[in-house]
């Protein structure tokens, strides 16, 4: 696999596996806080917005 | 101040156009991201060979680059939306630059924490009050800055101007964070990349770290847009077309 003898060596990254596993982690966790939190902004106002056409369209 | 500028300038103006147009994109720009990151992430992680000297800790190079420049980019584009926002009135160049800061919060943070998980290793300790990694942490704290100055008024063009303003005025960080490496003495070692010479790596591992700043711009632009439609809507929300959006939603 790559430049690894095999899969435990390559979770251990030398003696770095702590150092690597770690940035790549806190990476994956950005950005699925970008994903979510962008989604969850469009998820917000199209609910927002429904509730307050149908207000509208209610009174009109 | 009236500049006279192109046609495709003013379309991009228009909150509606810039929407459709934006809408069109996203699909390509979410594929392309999504490819690259992978195939990136892959090749660094596996097949990339280890530096002699630090061994695999040397693959963190391939989210601390990638997010270190990307973090600066949004910078610069965030002020100058602002600053095309002051000038033209713009009200979409705000909601860009708006979007922008929240994003580059979280990368300047990707790119501080890799960089303190790196230096353990490499230098033995997680931080050393250092030039360049000062410099950065500044971009942090004008990233947040901005974004408690945005929503820290109840009027919005008053929080797209202050921002605006703020965002220009802190753009002199970025040549400060460039430059720290050759101004003071640093433990922070050069770029890796530059425009006029060739990179001080081999091409398996500079290859690979190409493909994941690549892929750190598409996902970058997949939710910076994602976050200006949004934003759109909500400033547009009285208008037919947005009406039209939300039922058909």
């Amino acid at each position: 696999m790559g430049n690894f003898s095999s899969f435990a060596d390559f979770l251990q990254m030398g003696t770095h596996g702590l150092y690597v596993w770690l940035s790549y982690g806190i990476a994956l966790v950005i950005f699925i806080y970008n994903i979510v939190s962008a989604y969850w902004l469009k998820r917000q106002f199209f609910i927002n917005a429904k509730r307050r056409l149908r207000r509208e369209q209610g009174t009109v | 101040m009236k500049i006279k500028m192109p046609r495709w300038f003013y379309q991009l103006a228009s909150p509606r156009w810039f929407y459709e147009f934006t809408g069109a994109l996203l699909p390509w720009f979410s594929a392309a991201a999504i490819l690259l990151l992978v195939i990136g992430t892959v090749w660094g992680l596996v097949f990339a060979p280890a530096d002699y000297q630090q061994g695999n800790s040397f693959r963190i190079i391939y989210i601390h680059v990638p997010s270190s420049i990307l973090a600066q980019s949004c910078y610069m584009m965030m002020a100058v939306a602002g600053a095309v926002g002051l000038v033209w009135k713009m009200k979409i160049a705000h909601v860009v630059a708006g979007a922008c800061a929240p994003i580059g919060a979280s990368i300047a943070i990707m790119s501080l924490a890799t960089g303190a998980i790196w230096g353990k290793p490499t230098w033995g300790a997680w931080w050393v009050w250092d030039a360049r990694l000062t410099a950065m942490l500044v971009l942090l704290f004008l990233y947040i800055g901005v974004i408690a100055l945005n929503s820290a008024f109840e009027n919005k063009a008053s929080a797209d101007k202050a921002t605006a303003i703020l965002s220009l005025v802190g753009l002199v960080n970025i040549p400060i964070i460039k430059y720290s490496v050759e101004w003071w003495n640093t433990l922070h070692q050069p770029a890796t990349f530059t425009v006029t010479e060739k990179p001080a790596m081999p091409p398996e591992m500079w290859v690979p770290l190409l493909v994941m700043a690549l892929g750190f711009y598409c996902f970058f632009a997949v939710v910076l847009m994602s976050r200006a439609r949004t934003e759109v809507l909500e400033r547009e929300k009285r208008s037919d077309w947005v009406k039209r959006v939300i039922q058909s939603y």
